[in-house]
């Protein structure tokens, strides 16, 4: 039992470490990364190299880019999936199971195969350097359909929905009144993991933006590769853009988790 | 999953047009969305990567001439093709099996009552949060060669100072240790949601006859959650296969020449992914992109096909 907790502890130091070391890196002077031994507590440098992070990169563009590209598709996201998860979990039509196993399905193909007619179906709709060649793709996937699919079956009492019925409403008026107050818990965790995801993104807007409209990642990467290795900027970068998320993420984690764990049952 | 009844009776009559395509059309106007989405941003692109790949095709004419199977036939002796092959079979396997093993055991130590279990989860979940560029650019600076905190600690051991982006085998374990770290404990995560549904009487009784928590991993739970470990198999497979962001970015910030999306000078860590997008992106070859496209969506559906009858056949014992 001892050894248990020892095991887990020692996982959970090094998962924790690299960020906690990317930190003490983005909080000193490239200088001292040459000290041996290398430096382990963070020292006083780090608004100094945020600001220098503004200066190389236009960051706040990239930051106001990620937080309107990531806020779009989770809000379409949670909006479609509970739609069609409502009518997969608790309607009744022709071809339903089918569909739904269609669905899944989909989320065995490999994306990458198709990402250079994807990037020239952008050029013809002279999408390429704006945000909407991220977000019109993104506003609905299989997972987020199959995951409320899942949570609508087993946690909306269909006695609720033909009550609703008996009362005069429409389908949409079911979803509207009955459903979406219901699908509120699942569709938040999905939510946030369709946010972090999106946030998360990079090959795709990598291919289809540029430098100068980047999103966070995208100008985190360009960051990193400059010509000197300027290890001191790209974390002071990576600090900024991506540890919000890691915080969010530590204050919120037992539900994200739960959802992923219930979303992961597939039987 | 039971259905709601498609009408209710006495509400039938002059509304009935209405009625009748609000219960019976309305559904499929709900779920639409995803597949007119997946129809023009997921299957049309699919084909139409077929149909470039046919071509003589780039960025710059607009003439795009049929070549038949040409580009199939100028990859298949191309030695960069299959450089990036092996390596991404190499990345692959050196990522994918030492991570699951861990996650299952991993998943095997949280299935228990414990103390602290919702810091462990988050702990372990902690790096999968973390972008894919962060992780690089983290990792990058822990395997520098000169002032790599990795280095420093094997200098301890009397290791000289390994050189990770360099060569071929040491780039290829950096890559994967970058790879396990943000997935392991996603994994870990998968494996004890299924874990949590093993019946408990099952270890209780292993207990009473004194099996010990390792034959009982063997015995009952890998056994019991076999289909998961075939779902992540397959799942981990098509992403191994797919591996682009970690080589792209770890070319471009250690500082490697050759270009970010060559996978290092001499090519030691270039996968398939990143070469269909060097021929793609950098070379604006968008024909011979398409094909090399479609060998390795080939490669993925052969090399999850493996895996799959292999998991299928691991029984309780054997790992």
């Amino acid at each position: 039992m001892r050894l248990r907790y020892l095991t887990l502890t020692a996982v959970a130091f090094f998962s924790a470490f690299p960020l906690y070391y990317s930190v003490v890196v983005a909080s000193r002077h490239n200088s001292a990364l040459a000290e041996v031994p290398p430096p382990l507590l963070p020292g006083g440098n780090f608004l100094a190299n945020v600001s220098r992070v503004f200066d190389t990169v236009p960051f706040g563009l990239a930051l106001l880019n990620s937080l309107v590209v990531a806020g779009s598709i989770a809000v379409a996201v949670m909006f479609f999936s509970t739609l069609a998860g409502f009518a997969f979990a608790k309607l009744r039509f022709k071809g339903r199971n089918a569909l739904l196993v269609l669905t899944v399905a989909t989320m065995m193909v490999p994306a990458q195969l198709g990402i250079i007619p994807l990037y020239l179906l952008m050029v013809k709709l002279e999408w390429t350097g704006t945000t909407y060649a991220l977000i019109v793709p993104a506003l609905v996937n299989a997972f987020g359909v199959f995951f409320m699919t899942q949570y609508l079956s087993r946690a909306l009492p269909t006695e609720l929905l033909e009550a609703g019925r008996v009362d005069g409403c429409t389908t949409w008026g079911l979803f509207w009144h009955v459903v979406a107050p219901a699908a509120r818990p699942a569709a938040a965790v999905l939510g946030m993991l369709t946010f972090m995801s999106a946030w998360n993104d990079y090959f795709w807007p990598l291919v289809v933006l540029n430098p100068d409209n980047p999103t966070v990642q995208v100008a985190l990467s360009s960051l990193a590769s400059g010509y000197v290795n300027d290890y001191v900027l790209g974390l002071a970068g990576t600090a900024v853009g991506t540890l919000p998320l890691v915080a969010v993420f530590a204050l919120f984690g037992k539900h994200i988790i739960g959802g992923i764990m219930q979303g992961a049952v597939k039987g | 999953m039971s259905a709601l009844p498609l009408s209710v009776p006495g509400r039938r009559g002059r509304r009935g047009l209405r009625h009748t395509l609000d219960t019976k059309v309305s559904p499929y106007a709900y779920v639409a969305p995803f597949f007119l989405l997946f129809c023009a941003f997921g299957l049309f692109p699919l084909a139409y990567t077929a149909w470039v790949s046919l071509h003589e095709w780039t960025l710059l004419s607009d003439e795009h001439t049929f070549v038949g199977a040409e580009n199939f036939r100028t990859l298949l002796t191309d030695p960069y093709f299959w450089n990036a092959t092996f390596n991404t079979l190499s990345i692959g396997v050196l990522s994918t099996v030492p991570q699951l093993v861990l996650a299952i055991w991993l998943a095997h130590l949280l299935n228990r009552r414990l103390r602290f279990q919702t810091l462990f989860r988050v702990s372990l979940l902690l790096p999968n949060v973390t972008s894919v560029v962060a992780v690089v650019v983290i990792f990058s600076q822990l395997f520098g060669r000169d002032y790599g905190l990795i280095n420093w600690v094997l200098s301890w051991f009397g290791a000289g100072a390994v050189d990770w982006a360099a060569g071929t085998a040491s780039s290829h374990v950096a890559l994967s240790v970058m790879i396990m770290w943000r997935w392991t404990g996603y994994n870990a995560l998968i494996f004890l949601a299924a874990m949590q549904a093993v019946p408990r009487e099952l270890y209780e009784a292993a207990t009473l006859d004194g099996a010990s928590t390792l034959t009982q991993l063997r015995r009952i739970t890998i056994p019991m959650i076999r289909p998961t470990i075939i779902f992540v198999v397959i799942v981990s497979t098509i992403g191994a296969m797919q591996i682009i962001a970690e080589p792209l970015l770890f070319g471009a910030s250690s500082g490697a020449g050759g270009g970010a999306a060559s996978g290092g000078p001499d090519r030691q860590y270039q996968t398939l992914a990143l070469f269909v997008y060097e021929q793609g992106f950098t070379k604006f070859d968008f024909g011979y992109a398409s094909a090399a496209s479609w060998l390795m969506f080939l490669a993925v559906v052969v090399v999850a096909g493996i895996n799959f009858l292999i998991t299928r056949r691991v029984k309780g014992g054997v790992l």
